[in-house]
């Protein structure tokens, strides 16, 4: 089985909004039809997004560190925004594990979005229908693209690399590999949801200087230089000569 | 989670149209077990008639509530994982069932059916009833459910909350029968006052209950395990977008902290002592109808406040990461 996942690395995004801006530039170009777009110039701007970048502060100041946080559908492997759907519009593929919204069904009830307990669904206020990532479905297979850009926008797009794609269930993809060796985890695991996609913790490089590095007790004669024999203390000399 | 108007006069109006059904019903068994001279058909039919008239406001309203209203068939077909479209097929059906034993009952086609001996001198309209009678409880609880399924929406994830729909809907149908039997003039007007008022004793002690059971509740998602950093402090600085998103106004009641205290209050009054009161002033000055419009009108507006209440008090954990713009 494949479950096609994003995993993204605290550790270097950057919070620089480049996801947010090429995954609405390339959704809302495609087949399925626009993202809407009000007031995008204006004081209230507000409009449809499937990827948005949080910024929270952890601590207190002045001892406090800026966490950028890309958000998006995590593709739950037990997506509880699926069942709840009365229509059937919204659906979990067998072949891929991603979780999409057939346009064409959905009624707009609202429903699914919920039922996600990540606030990932949005409602399309001018369609009226439900959206979400679509991990880029239109893009990922299409082969009239080079092998290279078969990937979701806005892993292309991440000019720090924060953003992995790859299938989770494949022990030794680039993804899975990252999770284990990375301490990769799951955003709220306690509704059993299960997400696909995992985050990175942040972490910090620290090199530890233990006292013993900055001393030398390895010289007994505390001293750098030539021996003297004018020093107290044991020399060499004492004990052979004795 | 910001409370929709359109699903407010839903729940609250089948709700009402149910109860209404069940009290019809329940007149009819009663009258036949204590030998209390039988309604007209035309009692039955037009209750009927009432009930129904109910139960299509709620559908329309509910419509009101779909970006596509003209694709709704489509909901009938996940009923077997979805509550929802449970609701959307019970509904109907409950309201053809209504619609046939109203119509039996005007033309006075019970022919009867002495095949059963659970029901003595039962007719058709009985066993037609019953039916009625189940798909009636089976919308309460699709109702219900379609709030208590949501796990990780703690307000509603109880029994409570499908038990509440029930009562509520029971009571408020019943306060609406004792109106009605005024109006006609029957003598089952102490039978429906009074039940209207145990019904409504009844949902004071399991809205009560929820109520308690909410304020005590412990909130399993923090911001600790919406975005995994382990940390006591965190506080959102941005939430990626600055006129608001369908995030910010779907999951958020938006009131003050005052108007929502007030609603609860209202309820609180409105549905239970009021309609109470005037229900017991009732019992006694059996000739005094403003008594009776006003129990069940007061109820009613109770009812959409209480309805408001039950969105708005419910916190999604998705609000975790819309804090602050
Ligand atoms: S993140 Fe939300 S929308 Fe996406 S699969 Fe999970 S529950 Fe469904
Ligand atoms: S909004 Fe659309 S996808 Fe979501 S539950 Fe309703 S019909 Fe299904």
């Amino acid at each position: 089985m494949t479950q096609l996942a994003l995993v993204i690395d605290l550790n270097v995004c950057v919070g620089c909004h480049a996801c947010v801006t090429s995954c609405k530039q390339w959704n809302t170009s495609g087949s399925a039809g626009t993202m809407c777009d009000d007031n995008p110039y204006a004081a209230e701007p507000t409009g449809t997004f499937f990827n948005r970048v949080q910024t929270f502060e952890v601590g207190t100041f002045p001892d406090t560190e800026t966490v950028h946080f890309p958000k998006s559908c995590l593709h739950c492997e037990d997506p509880p925004c699926v069942p709840v759907c009365p229509t059937g519009a919204s659906y979990k593929r067998k072949e891929d594990g991603i979780v999409l919204v057939d346009y064409d069904k959905c009624i707009g009830c609202g429903y699914c979005s919920w039922a996600c307990p990540y606030g990932a669904r949005e409602l399309d206020e001018h369609e009226k229908v439900m959206k979400k990532c679509t991990l880029c479905v239109d893009r990922i297979y299409d082969k009239d693209l080079p092998e290279q850009e078969r990937k979701p926008a806005c892993v292309m797009s991440c000019p720090t690399s924060a953003r992995l794609f790859g299938d989770v269930h494949d022990p030794d993809s680039e993804v899975s590999v990252a999770i284990r060796e990375k301490g990769g985890y799951a955003l709220m695991p306690e509704w059993g949801t299960l997400p696909a996609n995992h985050y990175l913790p942040r972490q910090k490089t620290k090199l530890h200087i233990h006292d013993d590095k900055l001393t030398r007790v390895d010289n007994p004669l505390k001293k750098e230089g030539r021996l003297s024999t004018d020093e107290d203390g044991p020399f060499l000399e004492d004990v052979t000569t004795w | 989670m910001h409370p929709p108007f359109s699903v407010i006069f839903l729940t609250t109006l089948i709700g009402a149209g149910q109860g209404l059904f069940l009290a019809l019903f329940a007149a009819q068994c009663y009258t036949r077990l204590e030998n209390i001279p039988q309604q007209t058909g035309a009692f039955y039919a037009y209750g009927s008639i009432l009930a129904l008239t109910l139960l299509t406001g709620g559908l329309i309203a509910s419509f009101f509530h779909l970006g596509h209203p003209e694709r709704a068939w489509r909901s009938a077909t996940q009923w077997r994982t979805s509550w929802l479209s449970r609701e959307v097929i019970v509904l109907p059906l409950f309201m053809l069932m209504v619609f046939i034993y109203g119509t039996l009952h005007f033309f006075g086609i019970n022919p009867p059916i002495h095949a059963t001996v659970a029901i003595p001198k039962g007719g058709l309209t009985i066993i037609v009833g019953v039916i009625g009678i189940i798909t009636c409880f089976a919308l309460f609880i699709c109702t219900g459910m379609i709030y208590a399924c949501l796990k990780f929406l703690q307000e509603w994830h109880t029994p409570l909350t499908p038990i509440n729909y029930t009562l509520f809907g029971i009571a408020s149908g019943f306060s609406l029968a004792a109106v009605y039997t005024h109006v006609q003039q029957s003598p089952l007007l102490g039978f429906m006052t009074l039940w209207a008022i145990i019904f409504t004793v009844f949902a004071f002690f399991t809205r009560g209950a929820s109520l308690i059971r909410n304020y005590r509740l412990k909130h399993k998602s923090n911001l600790t395990t919406a975005i995994g950093v382990r940390h006591n402090q965190i506080q959102q600085k941005a939430q990626g977008a600055m006129g608001g998103s369908f995030n910010t106004r779907e999951f958020f009641h938006g009131k003050t902290a005052m108007f929502f205290k007030s609603v609860k209050w209202i309820f609180l009054v409105l549905v239970f002592p009021v309609p109470i009161a005037l229900l017991s002033l009732g019992l006694t000055n059996q000739h005094m109808l403003i008594l009776f419009v006003l129990a069940f009108v007061l109820q009613y507006l109770g009812l959409i406040a209480e309805r408001w209440f039950f969105f708005a008090q419910a916190k999604h954990p998705q609000n975790l990461y819309y804090q602050t713009i």
